[in-house]
C-alpha cells in the first residue's frame, strides 16, 4: 500500500464534513485502513497525477466567493438595465413570482429520481404539466421535458421516420439556422433533410415548391415552425398538412406554446406531432440557458411507442382515493433497453416542466388569451410604426407576426452598425440577419412608450 | 383569552424528555391533494397580464389560425396555485432534506445555496444570448474560465460546455467521433462502438442513435470489463470505446490503459464517461489514461442541483485532434476580451440553442473556485472514504453481498446485492427501497439490466457526515432485520409516505395509460366529448 504521504493534508471545507482530521482518522481506523490511499490501490501509479491540480487558489469563504462573483456579474449588462428587443428563440417575458417561489424550493430543486413514495410531488407536478400542455395543445400525450426545442424537433422527426420508414424530411418554413444544424446532425444516420425555401416576398410557405418536392416520394415528414424563424404565423399551414398527408408523410409542427391562448394549436390543422420550447412559459432567459422541449401527439399506440422520453401516467394505488403515478410504457426507453430503446433518455429539463406548469396554472385560459393578444398587438404596432421610419422597410407586410419580426435598412449603414448605435443609446436589438436586415422582438413586457422610443431612436440612427 | 394556569411544578425527572429513538420517526407530508384540474373555479385568476394601450389597436388573426375554444386550463387565484404547489413540494424529498446516498451512480452531493443566488441575479437570469459580446463579458469569462478548470481536471486540450446534460454530452462526443472518421473517409468502415454493461444506458443508446452498431462487454469473473472480450470485439470496424471508470459497480479497472491501447491500435478512439469522476478528482485524469474524449455531468461531480431530472449540464473535453469538431460557437479569449467564435467549419454544429445551460455553468464554476485543487482532492478522498466506511457497515448486514473483486476496495460507490435476502425472504431490492421511504430517505435499486441480482447502488459522496452514514446503514440493517423477522412490514411498505403502493398495471396498456387529465377522463372515467 502507498503511504499516506501522497494524500493532501485534510481540509475541513464547509461542504466536506468528514474531512475533519479526527473524524477522518476515526473512520479509517474503524474500516481498518491505513489511509485513503488504500482505497485507490487499483489505480496504477503510471496514470496517477503526482502533483496537485493547477487551479486558482480557492476562494475559501463564502464572502470571498460572493465578492469574486459580484465582480464578474458586474461585467454583464442585463436586459433589465437596457431596453431589449432581442428574441429569436429566447424570450423576455415576465416570470410570475410564484413560479420562482416554487421552482426554487429545495424539495424540487435538489430532488432527482425518487420513487412515487418519496417524490410524489414531483410526479404529480410533472403529470399536471403534461396535462396542462395537453389542454393547450389539444392532444392527449405530452412528454416530460427534453433538453430544448431543438432536441424536441429532432426527436419528433426521428419519431416520424420510424413510423413511416421513409428517408426524407422536408422543412417548409423559415427555420433558425442553429435549429436546422441540430436537426441535420440528429437525423443524419437515417434521414436527409431538404429545406424548401419560403416565398422571398411573403416569407410564407411556397406550397408549389413543397408539392414538387413531395412528388419525389419517400418523405417521412413535413416540418414547419409557427411562428417561423421570421416571426410569421403562416396561413398556409393547414394546406401544408393536407399536402403532407396526401403524400403519406407525417406533419410535424414546432410551435411557441405561448401563442396558443389565441392561435389554433397545431393539432387543429392536421399536425401529427407538435413540438417546441417552453422557455416562454415562465423560464428566465439566463443567457440562453433556460430552455426545455416538449413533444405532443394524439394518444395512439404507434405514436406513443416512438417517444424516447419519459411519459408519466396516472394510476390508482392500493388505497382508494389516492393518486399514484408511474412511467407509461417504460420498455420504450433506453433506461429499460439500452441501445434497443428509442433514441436515449437521461437527465434533461424536468424542473422547467414544473415551472411551466405553475405558469400555465397562474395564467389560466384568460391569461393565455390576453398575453397572446397583447403580443400580437404590440408586434403589429411596432412593425407599423417602424415601417413609417425613413430608411426602414418592414418586409412580409401581409403576414401575421408574433413577437419576432424582421426589418430592412435601406440607408447606407449596415445592420451591424445600427445595432452598435442602438447599444450606445441603451437599446439591445436589431440582431443582423443579413448585411442590411435585422431581427427584433417585442413581448408583453414592452409598453407603447418602449416601442415609440425604439422608433424615435432608429429615426435618428438610420440614415 | 385562556384562563390563567394554576402554578404547577414538575420534578427534573418529569421534565426530562426521553432520548430520541435509534431511528427517526419520520412521516412524509400527505396533503391528499387534489389534481390541479379539480381546483379553482371559472373566472379566478392567478396573474394579470399588462394591458395594452388601446390606441395601438388589435392584430387581425386569420380565421383558420384562430383558436376555436379556449384551452381548458385551471382557473385559480394566486394563493391557490401557490398552496397547491407548496403542498406538492412538501410531498417531495429533495437531497437537501434526506441522506441521499441511495441514488447511486448519480453523485447526490450538496449544492451550495450561495451558488443559487448567483444564478437568480438578473445579471445572469436576465441576460439574452444575442446581446453584444461587450455587454456579457462576465458570463463569457465564467464559461471560458470553467473550460480552463475542466481542461486541467481532465488533462484534455479543449472543452465545450454546450451539451444540455450528461447524456447530451455523451451524444456530443459520439457525434464528434462520427465527424472525425467522416473527415478521414473512414466512417463507412468504422461503424461499431464498444461499451460495457455497467456504463450508463445512454452510452449504448447515444451510439445507436448516432448510427453506430453497439457491442457491449460484460464483466469478467472479477467484475472488471472483460479484456478478452474487448480483444475479440475490437477491429477495423471499431470507431470507439465508450467506457466509465470506475464503472457503476464502484470497481476501478486497473487495466484501463491497456483497454485504450488495444482500441487505439485498432484505429479507434476512446471516450471516457466521467459520470463517476467524483472519487478520482485530482487523483487520475482521462488524459493520463490516454483517452481522446471525456465528458462530465456538472450536476453530479460539480454540485449543480439535480432539479427533479434537470436542467443539468454537460461538459465535453477533447484532445487537440478532436478540437475542430467541437460544437460551435466556442468561447475565445485574447487576453483581454472574450468573444464567441462561430466560424468553425468542421464543427458538429449546434447541440442546443445558444451556449449551454448557463445557470449550471455558473454554479459549477463557483463550486470549483470555492474548493480549489486541495478542496477537489479533499472531496474525492472524502467521497471514497465515506464509501468504504459505508461498505464496511453494510457488509455486516445479513442478506447483503458485494459481488465481484472480492477484497478489493471500491472507489466512490458500491453495487451491492440482496440476492441472499431475496432467497431467504422472497423480498426484492425494490421492497427495501419502499420501506426505506418510511425512514425519510430515498433508495433506488440500480440501472437495468440487473446483471447483479437484486441490486442496490449506494454512493455517499463527500457531503454526508459520519452520523449520516451511520444512520443510513442503520436503516438498511433495520429493514433487513424486519425482512427476516417481520417480512409483511416490508412487503406492504411504504407506511409513512404520501401514498401507498402504486398499482402500475394500467401503465403498459394503451387502453388504460393516462398521460394527461383529458386522457384519464376519456379512457378511465368514460367521459365523452373532447
Amino acid at each position: 500500500m502507498t503511504s499516506s504521504q501522497d494524500s493532501v493534508h485534510p481540509y475541513a471545507h464547509p461542504y466536506i464534513p468528514n474531512a475533519v482530521p479526527a473524524v477522518r482518522q476515526a473512520m479509517l481506523e474503524e474500516i481498518g485502513a491505513a489511509s485513503v490511499e488504500d482505497f485507490y490501490a487499483d489505480i496504477p501509479d503510471g496514470i496517477r497525477l503526482h502533483r496537485p491540480l493547477d487551479l486558482p487558489a480557492p476562494l475559501r469563504s463564502e464572502a470571498e466567493l460572493a465578492r469574486h462573483m459580484e465582480e464578474l456579474l458586474n461585467r454583464n449588462t442585463s436586459t433589465r438595465q437596457a431596453l431589449s428587443f432581442l428574441g429569436s428563440g429566447c424570450y423576455q417575458h415576465h416570470v410570475p413570482a410564484v413560479v420562482d417561489e416554487v421552482v426554487n424550493r429545495s424539495e424540487f430543486l435538489t430532488a432527482y429520481a425518487g420513487e412515487p413514495y418519496e417524490d410524489h410531488g414531483r410526479f404529480q407536478a410533472l403529470w399536471e404539466y403534461q396535462s396542462m400542455m395537453a389542454e393547450l395543445l389539444d392532444v392527449e400525450i405530452v412528454n416530460v421535458p427534453v433538453y430544448d426545442g431543438f432536441q424536441a424537433a429532432g426527436t419528433a422527426l426521428r419519431m416520424a421516420g420510424r413510423i413511416t420508414g421513409r428517408r426524407r424530411m422536408l422543412v417548409a418554413t423559415a427555420i433558425d439556422a442553429d435549429k436546422l444544424s441540430r436537426i441535420r446532425d440528429y437525423v443524419r444516420p437515417d434521414h436527409d433533410v431538404t429545406v424548401v425555401p419560403v416565398d422571398p416576398y411573403t416569407g410564407c410557405v411556397d406550397l408549389d415548391a413543397v408539392r414538387e418536392a413531395l412528388a419525389a416520394g419517400d418523405t417521412a415528414a413535413v416540418y414547419a415552425d409557427t411562428p417561423s424563424a421570421l416571426g410569421i404565423v403562416d396561413e398556409a399551414l393547414p394546406h401544408l398538412a393536407e399536402l403532407a398527408h396526401d403524400a403519406g408523410a407525417l406533419f410535424v409542427v414546432g410551435c411557441n406554446p405561448l401563442t396558443l391562448g389565441v392561435l389554433a394549436p397545431p393539432s387543429a390543422y392536421g399536425a401529427d406531432i407538435a413540438c417546441g420550447d417552453i422557455q416562454p412559459l415562465g423560464l428566465h432567459q439566463s443567457f440562453g440557458g433556460g430552455n426545455a422541449g416538449f413533444i405532443a401527439t394524439r394518444d395512439e399506440e404507434t405514436l406513443v411507442a416512438e417517444y424516447p422520453s419519459r411519459l408519466f401516467g396516472l394510476v390508482p394505488t392500493t388505497v382508494e382515493g389516492e393518486y399514484g403515478f408511474g412511467d407509461v410504457a417504460y420498455e420504450r426507453t433506453s433506461f429499460a433497453l439500452r441501445e434497443e430503446g428509442k433514441e436515449w433518455v437521461g437527465t434533461a429539463a424536468a424542473l422547467h416542466g414544473i415551472g411551466a406548469g405553475v405558469y400555465l396554472a397562474l395564467m389560466g385560459p384568460q391569461g393565455m388569451r390576453e398575453i397572446g393578444d397583447t403580443i400580437l398587438a404590440l408586434t403589429a404596432y411596432a412593425r407599423r410604426r417602424l415601417a413609417e421610419v425613413p430608411g426602414i422597410e418592414v418586409p412580409y407586410a401581409d403576414a401575421l407576426h408574433f413577437a419576432d419580426f424582421t426589418i430592412r435598412y435601406t440607408g447606407g449603414k449596415t445592420a451591424a452598425e445600427i445595432r452598435a448605435d442602438l447599444k450606445d443609446r441603451g437599446i439591445f436589438g436589431g440582431v443582423p440577419t443579413g448585411g442590411h436586415e435585422a431581427a427584433y422582438c417585442v413581448t408583453e413586457v414592452h409598453t407603447k412608450a418602449d416601442i415609440d422610443r425604439l422608433v424615435a431612436t432608429l429615426e435618428e440612427i438610420v440614415k | 383569552m385562556t384562563a390563567p394556569h394554576a402554578p404547577v411544578s414538575v420534578s427534573p425527572e418529569e421534565a426530562r424528555i426521553a432520548d430520541k429513538p435509534r431511528l427517526r420517526r419520520f412521516q412524509q407530508a400527505s396533503w391528499d391533494e387534489k389534481l390541479i384540474f379539480e381546483l379553482g373555479s371559472p373566472g379566478e385568476r392567478g396573474v394579470l397580464v399588462p394591458a395594452t394601450d388601446p390606441s395601438i389597436g388589435k392584430a387581425e388573426i386569420p380565421a383558420a389560425l384562430r383558436r376555436a375554444e379556449p384551452p381548458a386550463l385551471p382557473e385559480m387565484s394566486q394563493q391557490q396555485v401557490l398552496r397547491h404547489y407548496l403542498r406538492l413540494s412538501q410531498e417531495n424529498l429533495g437531497a437537501d432534506l434526506n441522506i441521499d446516498v441511495g441514488q447511486g451512480t448519480c453523485t447526490m452531493k450538496y449544492s451550495p445555496k450561495i451558488n443559487d443566488q448567483f444564478v437568480r441575479d438578473p445579471r445572469i437570469a436576465a441576460l439574452h444570448p444575442l446581446q453584444d459580446e461587450d455587454t456579457v463579458q462576465g458570463v463569457l469569462g465564467i464559461i471560458h474560465s470553467l473550460e480552463q478548470l475542466l481542461k486541467e481536471i481532465s488533462g484534455m486540450d479543449r472543452v465545450s460546455l454546450q451539451p444540455g446534460a450528461g447524456s447530451a454530452a455523451i451524444y456530443t462526443n459520439v457525434a464528434m467521433i462520427r465527424a472525425y472518421f467522416a473527415a478521414r473517409g473512414e466512417l463507412e468502415q468504422r461503424d461499431e462502438v464498444i461499451t460495457t454493461i455497467f456504463s450508463h444506458p445512454s452510452n449504448a443508446a447515444c451510439a445507436k442513435t448516432a448510427g453506430f452498431k453497439v457491442i457491449t462487454l460484460h464483466p469478467d469473473a472479477d467484475g472488471y470489463p472483460d479484456i478478452e472480450a474487448l480483444k475479440a470485439a475490437v477491429g477495423p470496424r471499431t470507431a470507439a470505446l465508450l467506457i466509465t471508470n470506475p464503472e457503476d459497480t464502484g470497481i476501478y479497472n486497473p487495466r484501463i490503459e491497456e483497454f485504450v491501447r488495444i482500441v487505439h491500435e485498432a484505429g479507434g478512439l476512446c471516450s471516457y464517461d466521467q459520470a463517476n469522476a467524483n472519487g478520482i478528482l485530482g487523483i487520475t485524469r482521462a488524459r493520463d489514461a490516454g483517452f481522446d474524449l471525456c465528458h462530465f455531468n456538472l450536476h453530479k461531480t460539480f454540485s449543480t442541483p439535480h432539479a427533479c431530472g434537470g436542467p443539468a449540464a454537460g461538459a465535453c473535453a477533447v484532445s487537440e485532434d478532436l478540437a475542430p469538431y467541437l460544437p460551435r460557437p466556442t468561447v475565445e479569449f485574447d487576453g483581454s476580451t472574450y468573444r464567441l467564435d462561430d466560424d468553425r467549419p468542421e464543427s458538429v454544429g449546434k447541440m442546443r440553442p445558444f451556449y449551454g445551460v448557463v445557470p449550471n455553468l455558473v454554479r459549477a464554476y463557483a463550486w470549483i473556485m470555492s474548493l480549489g485543487a486541495q478542496g477537489l482532492r479533499a472531496a474525492a478522498e472524502t467521497a471514497v472514504l465515506n464509501n468504504n466506511y459505508l461498505l464496511h457497515k453494510v457488509r455486516q448486514i445479513p442478506g447483503v453481498s458485494i459481488p465481484y473483486a472480492a477484497g478489493r476496495p471500491r472507489v466512490e460507490q458500491v453495487r451491492y446485492s440482496w440476492e441472499k435476502l431475496h432467497e431467504d425472504t422472497g423480498l426484492h431490492s425494490e421492497d427495501i427501497g419502499l420501506r426505506a421511504a418510511d425512514f425519510g430517505t430515498h433508495y433506488w435499486t440500480s440501472h437495468h439490466p440487473y446483471v447483479v441480482p437484486e441490486p442496490m447502488t449506494l454512493e455517499p459522496t463527500e457531503s454526508y457526515t459520519r452520523a449520516d452514514l451511520d444512520e443510513y446503514a442503520a436503516i438498511l440493517a433495520e429493514i433487513a432485520r424486519e425482512a427476516y423477522e417481520d417480512p409483511e412490514t416490508v412487503h406492504t411498505a411504504p407506511h409513512r409516505s404520501t401514498i401507498h403502493r402504486v398499482r402500475p398495471e394500467a401503465l403498459d396498456s394503451p387502453a388504460t395509460w393516462a398521460v394527461s387529465w383529458r386522457a384519464y377522463r376519456r379512457k378511465v372515467l368514460g367521459e365523452a366529448g373532447r
